[in-house]
């Protein structure tokens, strides 16, 4: 027999991570894409923070929470590069906003519905950086789709491995 | 309040969006121009984060470059003789093409003098190793393991033997940031090897060093030489670029052309570099002796293609047609008898009967009588062996 309450599906799934967790995985996350190009630098195309990004995102379900993780991520990535720094921190504050509403929302335990929303945020994040480099900061460029796509194809197929590594990490509330 | 209340989220979303907004537009100017160092602030910020980064970078670094050399000094030795034969080879043909070029380097430099131009060469470099990158494909940006404390500088060039691979974007104590010359920041003023146009060669979003402020033209083919011009005063001029890959009409900017150059250094496995961090107007003192040696032997050369009798390769203590002084020994017997050197001609191509030493002796010769036929000698008849007179008479 089902048992229905009065709580919502937002509330019942809500979970949490340790404070060692929250911050060492990201950060591990950044430290990762920045050495694993060096040793093959095919997987430049590989975006791990995004990746980390939406799983704390789905997994809060908390659309400050995840605007934070997102912002958060994105400017430490920005620093290392040679671009002004906000380019990514804008793009996924509004990865990490848009994840969270959709988590609370839909089930994203399922595997396939992880790697249908990598896939879709991973092409929502290379429009978003086009409209900001190319709109907000003027650079002109034309963007590679088919290579967005591959790279979407790519994150797509590391996520949901490293989604089920991280979700032994989840503390449940 | 309420209004606040409801719409939290979303207003949370574009407090951040607006505040990282604000802070683009501080960082950067119309036009975009980040391959400039930064205001302090980033600085300081980029700064501690790099130095956040850079321990683990130099850890992974080191066991990555030990791990590397560990197989290819100890282990994978195979093919190591024949690559050695084959650089011996190859050393011996470039001190033949060497003497060659000294003599055009040195008509370049004393028309250089006629025309009063300054040109710079690299005085001093610093190398160093790439122990990162940004990690990302939309930059391409390289960590090398040298900083301030080594005299870096931002905007100091960086070539590895191969050419160009970029400059000194932001410097820490100990670390360095390498702009690529494929960055989309990145700029660069060459030069056209064979037609000598001058142009500009940015980097764009997919890693591609372009040239998009040239027009059409019919003289320039894939497969040219790009080199530095030195007119962006970063980087000397004639270092190696890279290769005109393809050519094609530029659709945004009509009406020049998008001229894409493969790069000379493979910027995805640059492993060591070095960071010019001095020029001179004179070549380095060791280069100028290498430009002396080359002239001379090239002089030498010259000498012996033009007076080939004065070389004696059979004479006692010839080295080869080098031209190199032979061995003196070092303690000439008093019975010695000076040697008597007489110039010899270089054995004929095509011998015939009016060939030397083809002739019968006139003792042999009966006046009036029937020439006896002649058989021409063998091509690879050698010039006699002995210098003296005795030796030059028929047999």
């Amino acid at each position: 027999m089902v048992t229905r309450s009065y709580m919502s599906r937002r509330e019942v799934e809500q979970q949490s991570f340790t404070l060692p967790v929250a911050v060492f995985v990201p950060v591990g996350a950044i430290l990762l894409q920045v050495l694993l190009p060096r040793l093959i630098p095919a997987l430049a195309i590989l975006d791990l923070p995004l990746i980390v990004t939406l799983f704390f995102a789905i997994s809060r379900r908390s659309p400050i929470a995840g605007t934070i993780t997102g912002g958060t991520i994105g400017l430490l990535q920005d620093v290392l590069t040679s671009q002004p720094i906000g380019v990514n921190g804008m793009a996924k504050s509004v990865i990490g906003y848009a994840a969270a509403s959709l988590g609370s929302r839909i089930d994203v335990d399922n595997t396939a519905t992880r790697a249908i929303l990598t896939f879709a945020f991973s092409l929502l994040q290379s429009l978003l950086l086009y409209l900001i480099e190319r709109r907000l900061l003027g650079i002109r460029f034309n963007v590679l789709w088919l290579h967005e796509l591959l790279r979407a194809v790519v994150n797509t197929a590391v996520a949901v491995p490293v989604f089920l590594l991280l979700d032994r990490a989840k503390h449940q509330e | 309040m309420e209004f606040i209340t409801r719409f939290k989220n979303a207003l949370f979303l574009i407090v951040v969006l607006l505040a990282q907004a604000i802070a683009l537009a501080m960082q950067v100017r119309a036009p975009v121009d980040s391959a400039q160092a930064d205001g302090r602030n980033v600085r300081l910020i980029r700064m501690w984060a790099t130095a956040a980064v850079t321990p683990f970078e130099r850890a992974a670094h080191g066991i990555g470059w030990g791990l590397h050399y560990g197989w290819s000094d100890y282990i994978d030795l195979r093919h190591v003789r024949q690559q050695n034969k084959d650089l011996q080879q190859q050393l011996t043909r470039m001190h033949i093409e060497e003497a060659a070029i000294a003599e055009d380097a040195l008509q370049g430099r004393r028309l250089q003098a006629l025309l009063a131009f300054r040109e710079s060469y690299v005085g001093s470099t610093v190398a160093a190793q790439v122990i990162g990158d940004s990690g990302s494909d939309r930059s391409r940006v390289l960590t090398i393991d040298k900083g301030s404390h080594d005299g870096i500088k931002p905007d100091m060039a960086v070539i590895t033997q191969d050419g160009v691979v970029g400059k000194i974007r932001d410097v820490d104590p100990t670390t360095a940031h390498v702009l690529e010359i494929n960055d989309q920041t990145s700029g660069a003023g060459v030069i056209l090897a064979s037609t000598r146009i001058r142009a500009i060669l940015r980097g764009s979003v997919a890693g591609r060093a372009q040239i998009v402020n040239l027009t059409a033209d019919s003289r320039i083919k894939p497969g040219e030489q790009v080199l530095t011009s030195g007119g962006d005063q970063v980087y000397p001029r004639g270092l190696p670029v890279g290769t005109i890959q393809s050519i094609a009409p530029d659709p945004d900017h009509q009406p020049y052309t998008a001229i894409t150059v493969r790069p000379a250094v493979n910027l995805d496995r640059v492993e060591e570099v070095l960071v010019i961090t001095g020029t001179q107007p004179d070549l380095p003192p060791a280069a100028q002796q290498d430009l002396a040696t080359a002239e001379a032997q090239h002089a030498a050369d010259l000498s012996a293609e033009r007076l080939p009798g004065l070389h004696d390769d059979q004479a006692p203590g010839a080295t080869g047609v080098n031209g190199a002084a032979p061995a003196t020994p070092a303690t000439p017997g008093p019975t010695t008898p000076p040697i008597v050197v007489i110039p010899h001609p270089l054995p004929p191509v095509h011998p015939d009967r009016f060939t030397s030493g083809t002739t019968p002796p006139a003792a042999e010769l009966t006046p009036g009588g029937p020439n006896a036929p002649q058989s021409p000698p063998p091509a690879s008849q050698q010039p006699p062996a002995k210098t003296s007179p005795q030796s030059e008479s028929p047999k």
